[in-house]
C-alpha cells in the first residue's frame, strides 16, 4: 500500500480539523475561542456573500457572487419543466499567492 | 465594499469577543492553514460554507494571442471551490431583492 498515494487521493481536512490544528498553534488561547473564532469568519464571510457583498483576501482569493438568468430547466425524473428563477451563485477566485503555492513547481 | 481580513478580525473582536491581537492572529493563521493545506494536496471541507478542492490538469497546447507563436501549456495543480448547499441557500434567500429590483 502507498500511503502516501492515498493521502494524496482522498484526504480532506475539515472545520473540526482545521480548529484542532490552530489550537494547538496558539496554546494559550482557549479552545473554546478558536472554535468560537473559526465559526465566526466562516458566518461573516456566509453573512457578506448573502448581503450581496464580496470578500477579499488578499494572497488568498475573492469571492463574488455571479448572476444566473432565469431559464426553464426540466425535472430530469418526470421530464416536466419548471421555471427557474433568476439568481446569484458564490464563486471563489484563487489569489497569485495561493495559486502559485497550490500548482507544481515550476521548471 | 469588499470584507477583507481586517474588517474579518474586528467582527470576531466585537461579536466573539476575542481580544483585537487574538483575532488579527486567528483570521491570519485560518487563511494560512487552509493555504498549507491545499499546498500539501489535501482538500478543505467547510461545512455550511463549501469545499476547497484541488484538480490536476494536463499540459495542452496553448498559443501567445499577441505573437501566434505556439507554446505548450505545463502540466499543472489547481484550487476550485464548490460552494456547500447552505450557502448557495443563503445567498439565494439574501440576494432575491436584488434580483427583484433587476426586473
Amino acid at each position: 500500500m502507498n500511503g502516501q498515494l492515498l493521502f494524496y487521493l482522498g484526504e480532506k481536512m475539515t472545520k473540526s480539523e482545521l480548529i484542532e490544528a490552530l489550537a494547538e498553534k496558539y496554546p494559550n488561547l482557549p479552545i473554546k475561542d478558536v472554535e468560537l473564532g473559526v465559526k465566526s469568519i466562516i458566518d461573516n464571510m456566509a453573512e457578506t456573500l448573502a448581503a450581496g457583498e464580496r470578500i477579499e483576501i488578499r494572497g488568498f482569493g475573492s469571492f463574488s457572487l455571479h448572476y444566473r438568468a432565469p431559464r426553464v430547466g426540466r425535472n430530469p425524473k418526470t421530464g416536466e419543466s419548471v421555471n427557474l428563477e433568476a439568481k446569484y451563485v458564490p464563486h471563489f477566485k484563487p489569489g497569485k499567492e495561493l495559486r502559485e503555492r497550490v500548482d507544481f513547481p515550476q521548471s | 465594499m469588499a470584507l477583507t481580513k481586517a474588517e474579518i478580525a474586528e467582527h470576531l473582536f466585537e461579536k466573539a469577543g476575542i481580544n483585537k491581537t487574538d483575532a488579527k492572529d486567528l483570521v491570519e493563521s485560518f487563511f494560512e492553514k487552509v493555504r498549507t493545506t491545499l499546498e500539501e494536496g489535501e482538500q478543505v471541507k467547510l461545512s455550511g460554507f463549501g469545499n476547497f478542492e484541488l484538480r490536476e490538469k494536463q499540459s495542452r497546447p496553448g498559443r501567445n494571442p499577441k505573437t501566434g507563436e505556439d507554446i505548450p501549456i505545463s502540466a499543472r495543480r489547481v484550487v476550485t471551490f464548490r460552494p456547500g448547499q447552505k450557502l448557495k441557500a443563503r445567498v439565494e434567500v439574501g440576494t432575491a431583492q436584488l434580483i427583484e429590483k433587476e426586473k
